[in-house]
């Protein structure tokens, strides 16, 4: 039984804007997914309705084979949210909002004061449990989001960009918690404007663009997509057959026209090399884009022009390796 | 449904976390929750009950500051549920935090208790607290102590649920306190806190039959001197209609999500 299963979820909000157009998405248990897309994909919105802040439109979703719809309170049970946006009553101390949580979901105070010990230490706030909320940092506020979200032993946890905005020494420690987390059994979405991220943490990905899932794959065959340069080669002369180039994977399109694969280990010296000793000459040659590098480009610029990457649009392609590598 | 508990018990949970944190948050601020109606009606009893009063003699059948005790205590009783429940219900929605309920298994109908029993439980505290203030200045005795509690726990459950339904359609602060000044406190002051509608013109008391708060602050003046205005059985009657309606409202505007879902 899949820890999600949505089928067919739209969502369009007052005023007529299509968040989500028809998301299929299958979530195994124990995996480690990362839901990665630009600002304004969608991300939140599909979280949103999965945590049942937001009313969706239409369409199922199903968490551990429970219909949203049908038993919304199992539902809730099963699932822990740290959304995007803090969300606290910034005049409570730390340790109350954790227990306040517990109490929502219905664990006696006894109980509740024994989890928020064990997850505010684990999440190293222990030591500010009195203070108020208002007094803590970005970051903290961050790590106590996740403390509150697992104050009921979800099964599935469910993080809204949880790093956004937080240096990298936290990043890190909380990378390592969620890994932990994941070992132990607990199925984690999050999502994520960095590959970074999502490679270094997540097992399976989707990429949503616009309302729409655009790629459902694992992050070992995306890096590996991502890693290889597609060249189309005009060939001086006609090609009787296709050489084996050791490294690169060769297709001809038409006699006199080559297509080029190349993981990103290869030059492009050596390519030209291997083709001078074929005798094979080239005239010219384009670079050929594949959908997922696009994808990329796309969230890069978007970004650029949020002003969170270079403002000059002539950076883009590297500010887009950066996203990527 | 394993470790959480299951049904009524995680429900009854749910409850208490939520009536406990808005006592808690009432009284933490208490400066600014409990001591100025305290205040306010301290002044009333002053210059109305005593300055004034000794002038107008009686009202109703009662010396004047007698008759307007009832009225006063009521009339704190209402302002705090009211406000307790809209500002802090709005709160949550302001910075979020509402979303912890959310997302959360607690059904709507508990969410929607808990705050309306701390608003209640505001309005209860304070109106003890101006019945304290009050026996500094006369003699309180009760004629029936079963009355004046249902009134004066009706009156905050209802006004405690006009709060939430104001909260869930205000969208900036200014909109928590226009109900308040322009419909609250003409009716209660036009409820016959300050006079027996018997001063009024025929006219003017057929009007004032139409607002509620004139059942509320007759009933509970019955609770405590045995004196109405108006039978305390259809006093009664109106109140628990109003709630009734209010409390279905305010069940139906969680479920659509109005107001706190998008
Ligand atoms: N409450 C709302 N009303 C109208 N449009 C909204 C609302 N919330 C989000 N949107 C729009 O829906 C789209 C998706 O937003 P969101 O789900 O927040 O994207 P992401 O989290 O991927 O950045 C955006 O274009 C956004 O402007
Ligand atoms: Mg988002």
């Amino acid at each position: 039984m899949p820890a999600l299963d949505v089928q067919q979820l739209t969502k369009t909000y007052k005023g007529g804007f299509q968040a989500l157009k028809g998301i299929d998405l299958t979530v195994e248990e124990g995996d480690f997914f990362a839901l990665l897309g630009p600002n304004g994909a969608g991300k939140s919105t599909f979280i949103g309705i999965l945590a049942s802040l937001v009313n969706k439109t239409g369409g199922i979703v199903r968490v551990f084979g429970e219909d949203q719809d049908r038993t919304p309170e199992l539902v809730k049970s099963f699932i822990g949210l740290v959304p995007q946006e803090f969300n606290f009553n910034l005049f409570l101390p730390v340790v109350e909002v954790v227990v306040n949580q517990a109490g929502y979901y219905g664990i006696p105070r006894r109980e509740a004061k024994v989890r928020a010990e064990r997850y505010l230490k684990q999440l190293d706030l222990w030591d500010r449990r009195d203070t108020e909320m208002r007094k803590l940092s970005g970051g903290l506020k961050r790590r106590l989001m996740i403390a509150r979200a697992l104050v009921h032993e979800p099964r599935l946890l469910i993080l809204d960009e949880p790093t956004a905005g937080v240096d990298i020494e936290i990043r890190r420690s909380m990378w390592t918690f969620l890994r932990e987390l994941n070992a132990g059994g607990t199925t984690i979405i999050l999502t994520t404007h960095y590959l970074e991220e999502a490679e270094s943490l997540c097992r399976n990905i989707a990429i949503i663009n616009h309302g729409e899932i655009a790629e459902r794959t694992s992050v070992a065959s995306l890096l590996n997509r991502l890693n290889t340069e597609t060249f189309v080669l005009n060939l001086k002369g006609r090609l009787s057959e296709l050489p084996q180039l050791g490294g690169f994977v060769l297709q001809n399109l038409d006699d006199c026209t080559l297509e080029v694969e190349m993981s990103r280990e290869h030059t492009v010296n050596g390519l030209f090399e291997a083709l001078s000793r074929n005798g094979i000459e080239v005239i010219s040659l384009r670079n050929k884009q594949n959908r997922l590098e696009r994808l990329f480009l796309e969230m890069v610029d978007r970004r650029a022009g949020a002003g969170w990457s270079s403002s000059d649009p002539a950076d883009a392609p590297d500010a887009a390796r950066e996203v990527i590598a | 449904m394993s470790r959480q508990g299951v049904g009524w018990y995680r429900h009854w949970i749910s409850f208490q976390t939520i009536f406990v944190k808005e006592i808690l948050r009432f009284t933490r601020i208490w400066v600014q929750t409990i001591l100025p109606s305290v205040i306010t009606t301290t002044l009333y009893f002053v210059i109305f009950g005593r300055l004034i009063g000794d002038r107008i003699g009686t009202m109703g059948g009662l010396d004047y500051l007698d008759f307007i005790v009832p009225g006063l205590v009521l009339m704190g009783v209402i302002t705090n549920a009211y406000s307790n429940v809209v500002s802090s219900f709005y709160s949550s929605k302001f910075s979020r935090y509402i979303e912890e309920l959310l997302v959360s298994p607690a059904p709507n109908w508990v969410i929607l208790a808990g705050y309306v029993a701390g608003g209640a439980a505001r309005g209860l505290v304070v109106g003890l607290a101006v019945m304290l203030v009050a026996m500094i200045f006369t003699e309180i005795r009760i004629h029936s102590v079963a009355v004046t509690l249902l009134v004066i726990t009706m009156t905050a459950v209802l006004f405690a649920l006009g709060g939430f339904i104001n909260a869930i359609y205000a969208n900036s602060f200014d909109d928590i306190s226009i109900v308040p000044t322009f419909v609250l406190t003409p009716l209660t002051y036009l409820g016959g806190v300050f006079y027996s509608i018997e001063l009024l013109p025929g006219f003017w008391q057929g009007v004032s039959l139409a607002n509620p708060v004139l059942y509320m602050v007759n009933a509970f003046r019955y609770g405590l001197q045995g004196v109405s205005d108006i039978p305390v059985g259809i006093a009664f009657g109106i109140i628990a209609i109003f709630i009734l309606v209010l409390g279905v409202f305010s069940l139906h505007l969680l479920r659509r999500g109005v107001g706190i879902k998008t």
